[in-house]
């Protein structure tokens, strides 16, 4: 049991100030900014709901978030198993264990434009390792800054490259805090691995699991820098995910009010997607 | 060797081929490069390494990247840890909705607060300093640090806290002489991955720098750019971005999987 102790607020205090300026401040203006029109020269006017209305209503916010939809999805479904996969085949311990852990974590510890680039040089057509493999060796004709598919297949591989050993590293915490007795119990039980998977190791990678994918939803949401190094958005509009398609309304146009609005659209949605997940994967526990 | 054993060797290696590419690229020539393919270097040069070495522009990226990183990994730390301990100790006013507040400052996308970031940061004078950045970075690295750090300290038993007050220790004496050490193995795994995410994002650490404190990765982007096709140079400044990382990863190998798992969500 907990103290009530009220002075815990002056321990949380300089977290409070320190996250609240920068959440707050940026957050406000950009409120601001959502319910205004400007025409440069610090002019600004006020438009009410206008942008809203229009955004909502616009077929590129649509095209762009459904993009977006998709993206995230797509990660999803290949990461979370693949992730899960990986961490059962690992061994439990030993010298292995380590290595496995460090090398793991390289792609993690890239910076993002790093890996956009880094894919950018690795699938160029005919002097990158993969493009020239696709194209000069299995004969498959392979291009992403032409054909829109061959881009959406290199982005989403890149994500799966960059971000599948979070997923590991979470779920194989959560494998190595079960008790060996358990295991133990299953073989006297004559479990199946199926079952010692569905009723022990499930269950005791809910947690992780949930902040693995609580994780992967917010971050491949807001993802920006990487498909923007590797693809810029293209061929065409088919890899603009909502990020790219709001910084080119932002700093592009200049459309200061219409990006705000749109910006706000979009921390809602990951806002209340997150919240239903979290709220549905902890109802149980109290 | 057990054959399951093959998906994590299979996935390591699918994971180290665009690693590789990138540093055979960075020992080739750009001729080398561009002149058609090949699986090793031909012309083994480490001129690209050289110019980055050489070139005040290049290692001064490296230095800047280091200097904030390290900055907001001690600020993120210091506003965490007492944090942290209310709430793992505490039960106050608010204390789960803050709780909660403080992890969707996560969820608000980068792209978003780029622009109000930059007016921000300008309107206070902080822009273009190593501070701008260090701060900045702390709204999501200070609920990560938070959470994290949480979850160790629930961990110790409370009995630890009575003890030390019926020893006579006094609060400040007893938080950094006998808590803090006990929980070393998570002030490390918060300190990794503050470190981390400070290292890899570039969006804000770009918008808030303009030349004296400007990001090694952001020094890639624009020299590549206005240098033409230098591909080797940027492969070879990409390869030395990997290394800091890498140290630190090292170090804390055997805490990072205990970090998460003890989390609480």
């Amino acid at each position: 049991m907990k103290t009530v102790n009220q002075h815990g607020w002056l321990f949380v205090l300089p977290v409070l100030l320190l996250v609240a300026f920068n959440a707050l401040v940026p957050l406000m203006t950009v409120v601001n900014y959502s319910v205004q029109e400007t025409f440069g020269n610090n002019q600004f006017f006020w438009v009410g709901l206008r942008w809203f209305e229009e955004i909502l209503q616009s077929e590129r916010f649509h095209a762009a978030l459904g993009r977006q939809m998709l993206f995230t999805v797509t990660i999803l479904i290949i990461e979370i198993p693949l992730g899960v996969a990986i961490a059962l085949a690992m061994p439990r311990r030993g010298f292995w264990v380590p290595v496995c852990l460090v090398l793991m974590s390289l792609p993690l510890l890239i910076p993002w434009n790093v890996v956009g680039a880094m894919w950018n040089i690795f699938t160029l057509p005919d002097i990158g390792l993969l493009g020239y493999t696709l194209n000069n060796v299995l004969g498959i004709d392979y291009n992403m800054t032409q054909d829109p598919l061959a881009a959406w297949i290199t982005v989403i591989v890149m994500d799966v490259w960059h971000w599948t050993s979070l997923v590991v590293l979470l779920s194989y915490a959560g494998l190595i805090s079960i008790p060996e007795a358990y295991y133990q119990a299953a073989k006297i039980d004559g479990a199946s691995n199926w079952s010692v998977f569905r009723h022990i190791q499930l269950p005791k990678m809910k947690r992780v699991l949930t902040i693995a994918v609580l994780l992967r939803f917010m971050d491949s949401f807001n993802i920006y820098t990487e498909p923007f190094v590797l693809t810029g958005g293209g061929p065409g509009n088919s890899t603009t995910l909502l990020s790219i398609d709001l910084v080119k309304v932002a700093l592009g146009q200049f459309d200061l009010g219409p990006a705000a609005a749109m910006s706000l659209i979009y921390f809602a949605i990951t806002l209340a997607v997150s919240w239903l997940f979290y709220t549905l994967m902890t109802r149980d526990d109290r | 060797m057990k054959p399951r054993y093959l998906v994590p060797i299979i996935y390591i290696l699918f994971l180290l081929l665009p690693i590789y590419w990138l540093i055979a690229m960075s020992f080739k020539t750009t001729n080398e490069i561009l002149g058609g393919f090949s699986l090793f270097p031909q012309n083994f040069t480490l001129d690209n390494y050289r110019t980055i070495f050489t070139e005040s522009v290049w290692y001064w990226g490296y230095f800047n990247s280091i200097l904030y990183v390290s900055l907001n990994t001690v600020i993120s730390l210091i506003a965490a840890l007492p944090a942290a301990y209310a709430f793992s100790r505490y039960s106050f006013i608010g204390d789960k909705h803050l709780f909660f507040w403080l992890l969707t400052n996560r969820m608000a996308p980068a792209a978003v607060f780029a622009l109000p970031f930059f007016q921000l940061y300008s309107s206070v004078g902080l822009f273009d300093t190593h501070l701008a950045v260090a701060l900045a970075h702390c709204l999501f690295n200070i609920p990560l640090a938070v959470w994290i750090l949480e979850g160790f300290m629930s961990s110790v038993p409370k009995e630890l806290d009575e003890t030390a007050y019926v020893d006579g220790y006094s609060f400040h004496r007893f938080f950094i002489t006998v808590f803090i050490p006990s929980i070393k193995a998570g002030v490390g795994v918060a300190a990794f991955f503050c470190f981390m995410f400070s290292w890899v994002e570039l969006l804000l650490a770009k918008t808030l720098t303009a030349v004296d404190a400007k990001p090694i990765a952001a020094t890639m982007t624009r020299t590549a750019s206005s240098a033409g096709y230098e591909l080797g140079l940027l492969a070879a400044a990409g390869v030395l971005t990997i290394i800091p990382g890498a140290i630190v990863i090292y170090f804390v190998r055997n805490y990072i999987a205990k970090g998460f798992a003890l989390g609480r969500v």
